[in-house]
């Protein structure tokens, strides 16, 4: 590749760090193929966007910026019952009620990340995870608003754009998911292709060098933390639109948990790890909770100790190791 | 009367009962080039720290040029033009050494909070920092990721990550520590080949090197200075030689 005169050698290897390749054009592609070949399982691939957003979200703390979170599930949960409060107490258009899911998750994000960003490693792990804990609580006592243990009654999704409307067979919720994923992701991988992503390298790298380089941490710390958890707040909408419930296990622990197992599956701090960690999880679940329902998390156990024994960087990191052994023979 | 670039008043700072800093008066002319020396736990180190912002002192103030600095932040400090480097390695094992430079001068720029543009839009900073790469004769190995280069590059790394900041004053905290000392002078000429304007600190074991670089040498001691003076001076200085040059001790 010969550079050209306005663009140097430097600033071509950062744009190459950037193009797409074929790989994530076959990706984005096969993501279509559940219209025609599965069409039975449009369902199940309307909750596998919407899971993969919410591990892309936790990505951009934990992979990127080293930030760990126990509690992510939050900011899921106050987006998925704020926008299930929209459609009962305003009115049921999907478009608004994401937003309003979103602005939720956001603020409480915003205000959180004051506390968040002050800690690392174990303190940082059981702080999240009391604010999840907290999170869960108020949503199971106010029973009044969302409903506790019953679930939110009463949603109502509007059709989308006023034409296509939430049926059984999720055709729409699926193509709704899947173009607010795509969108978001589009956004996120300019994010981690900036500046701005560099500076969360550098703090999950090393936090006591970037003080010193002139780097206010805590401030790239905070802005990570809520744009975060705006995106899972917006996960979190998507999950009740589609569904047109809410119940308290979109804010729970479990929830947190999971979406983190996903995220070390895939392998956290590459932009595709949470998603196709998504994608093993779900199906996973779906096809082993058939065999014996009760049981399932066991070969989830297995596969997670058999990936970080095996594959520390998660299993696109275990790829790309064998692909680039593979072009360097 | 020449312009005085950092200076510290009757600086302060213990760790219980351990006095690291005693009464601490430092006075830097701009362009000048200081050594700190002194037998291993003097307080050399921890006076970086202290200068830095990464210890609060006890007592006493830190003045960068006329302003007092001593209630900032070490990034604020950083951001007047106060850089330093680190004895031990303190890079960004993952990033390459271009990553780790952009990033640098991204933060200097204060672009690093931009999250919607990509990084190979800032053509000029990229520029900026591939130049300081190569004066650093890093250009060959910036594409490299910094936990795989050699540690003599990695020690080059650390003071092309601190001229990013574009400082007025630098510290440099054993910049040769570590390495072979065939390559110790490599590193020592790049420090040399930095601007005249540029006042400097640096701590070093190596007389040799101290004696060739130094235009001012500080012997601190118990956390106290001991004696200062030209390096004449100091080489001369029978109670020096007692408390550190005789003990030939290293670390």
């Amino acid at each position: 590749m010969a550079a050209t005169d306005t663009v140097s050698a430097p600033q071509h290897y950062l744009q190459s760090l950037s193009r797409w390749s074929g790989g994530e054009i076959a990706f984005w592609l096969a993501t279509l193929m559940p219209f025609f070949l599965f069409p039975n399982y449009l369902s199940l691939a309307s909750q596998i966007a919407i899971t993969a957003l919410f591990a892309l979200s936790l990505d951009l703390i934990l992979g990127y910026a080293g930030v760990v979170s126990l509690g992510h599930a939050a900011f899921f949960g106050i987006g998925a019952y704020g926008a299930g409060l929209f459609s009962k107490f305003v009115w049921g258009e999907p478009l608004s009620g994401l937003l309003v899911g979103a602005l939720l998750a956001g603020i409480a994000g915003y205000a959180t990340s004051f506390i968040v960003c002050r800690f690392r490693h174990l303190p940082l792990i059981m702080l999240t995870l009391g604010l999840g804990l907290l999170a869960f609580e108020v949503a199971n006592s106010a029973h009044w608003l969302t409903g506790g243990s019953d679930g939110l009654q009463g949603i109502r999704i509007w059709p989308l754009f006023g034409i296509f409307k939430f049926d059984l067979y999720g055709y729409t919720a699926y193509s709704y998911s899947l173009a607010a994923l795509f969108l978001i992701f589009l956004g996120m991988r300019r994010l981690v292709n900036s500046p701005f992503g560099l500076a969360l390298r550098g703090i999950r790298e090393n936090l006591v060098r970037m003080p010193a380089i002139g780097a206010a941490s805590r401030a790239h710390i905070r802005k990570a933390y809520t744009i975060a958890a705006t995106i899972a707040g917006i996960a979190g909408a998507l999950l009740t639109q589609t569904t047109e419930s809410a119940a308290l296990e979109s804010i729970s622990f479990q929830r947190s948990a999971d979406v983190l197992v996903m995220l070390v599956l895939g392998g956290a701090g590459r932009i595709y790890g949470g998603l196709v960690g998504a994608i093993i999880f779900m199906i996973a679940r779906d096809q082993f909770s058939g065999i014996a329902p009760q049981y399932w998390y066991f070969w989830i156990g297995i596969l997670l100790i058999a990936v970080v024994m095996l594959l520390p960087n998660g299993i696109l990191g275990g790829l790309s190791k064998i692909l680039v052994r593979w072009r360097r023979k | 009367m020449t312009e005085i670039a950092l200076s510290t008043r009757r600086l302060d700072k213990n760790f219980g009962s351990l006095i690291v800093a005693r009464n601490i008066e430092l006075n830097l002319p701009k362009g000048a080039r200081y050594a700190l020396i002194g037998p291993n736990g003097a307080g050399k180190t921890t006076l970086i720290n202290l200068i830095t912002g990464m210890l609060k002192p006890n007592a006493g103030q830190i003045f960068l040029g006329d302003e007092d600095v001593t209630g900032l932040e070490p990034q604020e400090r950083v951001r007047r033009g106060l850089a330093r480097t680190f004895q031990i390695n303190t890079l960004f094992p993952g990033l390459n050494a271009l990553e780790a430079v952009t990033l640098a001068v991204c933060e200097r720029r204060n672009i690093a909070g931009e999250f919607w543009r990509n990084i190979a839009e800032h053509g000029e900073a990229i520029e900026e920092a591939y130049g300081i790469l190569r004066k650093l004769r890093l250009g060959d190995s910036c594409y490299q990721v910094t936990r795989e280069l050699p540690y003599g590059r990695q020690r080059l790394l650390e003071i092309a990550l601190a001229l990013s900041t574009r400082p007025k004053v630098l510290l440099l905290d054993e910049p040769a520590a570590g390495v072979p000392q065939e390559e110790s002078g490599e590193v020592f000429e790049a420090v040399a080949s930095l601007s005249d304007d540029l006042t400097l600190l640096f701590i070093e074991h190596d007389m040799h090197v101290v004696f060739r670089f130094a235009s001012h040498i500080i012997v601190l001691v118990g956390g106290a200075i001991f004696t200062e003076g030209s390096p004449a001076q100091i080489a001369a200085d029978p109670g020096v030689r007692e408390v550190y040059l005789g003990k030939r001790k290293h670390g």
